[in-house]
């Protein structure tokens, strides 16, 4: 037979990139692929706070691929991605995450991309009981078999914990040389990196996903609340990530920025949202996001004060500019942090 | 060989690498493609990718707030 073909679910952590590894050794042409669904932790937070300047920028799935010596397909499901997370068959895990709908559509998603390219079979990073929701050992044939991979579906680093698979079973891999990874603990994935030489991989265990985190979570639930609809374009997810979120009254939350980084991103959305500014001292660039009467531009002014540098002084002009392009300067007394009510804070 | 340019500006990684990766696509071998980025990431991403997948990475810049890779289209 000619040289077998796999796909390998590439996340950028360290399961994928030995998962790959294993299959790799065994004489398989193996590329990468990785899906992109908005809520990825990867990147984003680097590109837009100033404070990460200075730490070395990479995608780790593009580090992961490159130090496999394989091609990685990066594909963008941003708009699909929409339905696994509004109506999840299998529901969220501890916060927003459906991480088991997420898991199979990824899979799916990759089958689809082996038939259209004649890959034979599909790889993934997962571990038997490593993970809550999607890495059990009930749910794992529920993948494989609601994703349509079936039997095309391998994971070497539990798969003699599992039943044989199709590559196992044609001969095109060895079962013995894989491996019967279970549970939370990183050790055997440890020596396992060690043996093969990888240093300088992204932390174990690290979420890739802003769905399984809570405060991220909270934000996404406040603004569909907000909003009375659950519908969210790619901008309301990656403001998101982005500044304090405040919320003083039930018609407008406030984005402030907490850096020059943020700033300078924010800056970016000054056509879609009310903004303000300090301009007697250096401060934060202020979103509006909502509807504001005049009172309310003052509290929101008032707020933005606090966190400029004139906190403590008497009076701190700010300008305000509405998508209209209406703008004006009003002199606020910047408010105490004492009646910023935590129950504000999204 | 033509050249192109791809404007990738307000863009968070990875999507200028997914924009890339699907202009590309649609290029001949010895084609130029300079990309036009705001996210710094991109200085490091694009190259990455490009070395993974063949092709050749004839420059970066780095000018005021924008990040420029110009690449050459290789055989994949």
């Amino acid at each position: 037979m000619t040289q077998p073909k796999a796909i390998s679910l590439i996340s950028g952590g360290l399961d994928s990139l030995l998962a790959t590894k294993v299959i790799m050794e065994q004489g398989v042409h193996v590329e990468g692929i990785n899906f992109f669904t908005g809520f990825c932790v990867e990147g984003h937070t680097h590109a837009i706070r100033d404070k990460h300047k200075q730490k070395p920028k990479r995608n780790n799935a593009l580090w992961v691929a490159e130090t496999l010596g394989i091609k990685l397909h990066i594909i963008d499901i941003v708009e699909e991605y929409k339905d696994v997370l509004l109506n999840p068959k299998y529901g969220y895990g501890a916060n927003m995450n459906p991480c088991l709908d997420c898991k199979i559509f990824m899979v799916h998603k990759a089958q689809q991309w082996a038939d259209e390219n004649g890959f034979d079979f599909i790889i993934t990073g997962e571990v038997v009981g490593q993970r809550p929701m999607s890495q059990r050992k009930d749910t794992m044939p529920v993948i494989a078999r609601e994703s349509g991979a079936q039997d095309r579906l391998l994971r070497p680093l539990s798969a003699r914990n599992l039943p044989a698979t199709l590559p196992e079973r044609e001969g095109w891999i060895k079962r013995e040389d894989m491996h019967d990874f279970s549970g939370r603990n990183r050790k055997p994935q440890m020596a396992l990196a060690a043996k093969y030489g990888f240093t300088d991989y992204a932390s174990p265990a690290g979420g890739c996903c802003f769905l399984t985190d809570e405060n991220y979570s909270k934000k996404l639930v406040d603004l569909w609340d907000a909003r009375g609809s659950r519908e969210y374009e790619m901008d309301d997810i990656m403001l998101l990530k982005v500044g304090r979120h405040i919320r003083p009254k039930s018609g407008f939350k406030l984005i402030v920025g907490r850096e020059e980084g943020e700033n300078k991103f924010l800056q970016g959305y000054t056509k879609q949202f009310t903004t303000l500014k300090t301009t007697s001292h250096a401060g934060p660039l202020t979103l509006l996001d909502g509807v504001a009467n005049d009172a309310d531009l003052e509290l929101a002014a008032r707020i933005t004060a606090r966190f400029s540098q004139g906190k403590s002084a008497e009076s701190v002009t700010v300008e305000t500019r509405r998508t209209n392009g209406e703008t004006r300067e009003i002199q606020v007394a910047p408010m105490p942090a004492s009646e910023i009510q935590d129950s504000w804070y999204v | 060989m033509s050249e192109y340019e791809l404007d990738a500006r307000r863009m968070f990684c990875p999507m200028p690498v997914i924009r890339t990766q699907d202009r590309v696509k649609e290029l001949q071998p010895g084609d130029i493609l300079t990309v036009i980025c705001t996210d710094p990431g991109a200085l490091s991403d694009i190259p990455a990718w490009c070395r993974i997948n063949g092709h050749k990475v004839l420059e970066t810049a780095e000018l005021d707030d924008e990040v420029v890779v110009k690449i050459e289209v290789c055989e994949e």
